[in-house]
């Protein structure tokens, strides 16, 4: 595969992962449980569009056919879309929301303190950037959730189930395919199967402390970010996030 | 048994080198909670460098009721207040 098209591949994966969970997180804006918990999740949300502006602005750089953040993240449909499939699924309670960011949150800080040093720049700089807003993101999400795991017995069962739900959601975190192959072979990303370990160690640090048991299956849904098959919710999301640029194109402020 | 989370008020120093500020209060289940949503409520903005919270019913307070006893005997005493010295220009602001 050729580099730069394995570039803007990977980095349209990076961006959209970051751009659908945004969207996700930010649907609670108004809706959380508490003040503080509504207002932690707005900022979280605005962080990882800020990175997503970033990300895909890149992509839109090496692509180099004059598209911007703004134009990936409006004018694509759902197949063109390359977000992990866990960045799309439902919001359901709050703690399933939490049990979501955590388990991605845990997964970005692991993937940017590898980008952090790759070899492609722009890559490493915009991962430095961004890897200041997750440490602290994966902290309080963690933090929430051995909260809510080893509290009380509703919230026990509530983070269990979350937690049962979203397992089939991260196995497509460590798979692999030529768009890494080819990036890991540059020294620009790594083979996603490496990260595997040190998500592990943090995960089940933190389900440990919330007494939640992990389940015990490897079987992960697949599609999301080669764009192959997304789920039915994708779609309902970017009619939500996309009607405005559809309905009226180029519109600004 | 209450099921709202205990109030904690905030305190943040806006830089190195000026004293902590009372800028609020919010609600949350411990103190490490409420530092994090202290962050996230009053540092939205890059307001500070270093927040503390405590929690409010460990905050002894004055009565309004004692406002004349306690304020208004200090009212008379001009003598207390440094107001009697020209301060230089060259100074600058106190």
């Amino acid at each position: 595969m050729e580099r730069d098209a394995a570039l803007f591949e990977y980095l349209l994966r990076l961006g959209d992962s970051t751009l659908i969970l945004g969207q996700r997180v930010s649907e609670w804006c108004g809706h959380a449980p508490v003040l503080e918990e509504d207002i932690a999740l707005a900022n979280t949300a605005l962080d990882l569009i800020g990175q997503t502006q970033l990300w895909l602005g890149l992509a839109g750089t090496v692509e180099g056919k004059g598209r911007d953040a703004d134009r990936l993240a409006f004018h694509r449909d759902a197949w063109e879309f390359r977000n992990l499939l866990i960045c799309e699924r439902p919001n359901g309670d709050f703690g399933h929301t939490m049990m979501r960011q955590f388990l991605f949150d845990a997964y970005q800080s692991v993937l940017l303190g590898w980008l952090r040093g790759a070899a492609e720049p722009r890559v490493a700089e915009i991962a430095e950037k961004a890897a200041k807003e997750v440490a602290y993101h994966v902290e309080r999400s963690g933090d929430t959730v051995i909260g809510l795991g080893d509290g009380t017995d509703e919230s026990h069962a509530r983070m269990q189930a979350a937690l049962d739900a979203l397992w089939p959601w991260v196995g497509e975190m460590f798979t692999g395919d030529a768009v890494e192959a080819t990036l890991a072979a540059a020294g620009i990303a790594p083979d996603p199967a490496d990260l595997r370990p040190e998500w592990d160690a943090i995960v089940r640090r933190v389900l440990g402390a919330a007494t939640l048991t992990v389940p015990d299956s490897r079987f992960a849904h697949q599609g999301g970010k080669t764009g192959r098959m997304h789920t039915e919710e994708l779609g309902h999301l970017l009619a939500r996030m996309q009607w405005l640029q559809r309905a009226y194109p180029d519109a600004t402020w | 048994m209450s099921n709202e989370w205990p109030l904690w008020e905030v305190f943040i120093r806006g830089s190195h080198g000026l004293n902590h500020r009372h800028v609020g209060s919010l609600h949350a289940p411990d103190a490490a909670m409420a530092i994090k949503n202290a962050r996230d409520v009053y540092t939205r903005r890059n307001e500070g460098v270093s927040i503390w919270v405590v929690e409010a019913r460990h905050i002894a307070a004055s009565a309004p009721s004692d406002k004349g006893p306690f304020y208004e005997p200090s009212n008379a005493k001009v003598y207390r207040h440094p107001t009697f010295f020209d301060i230089p220009d060259e100074v600058g602001p106190m």
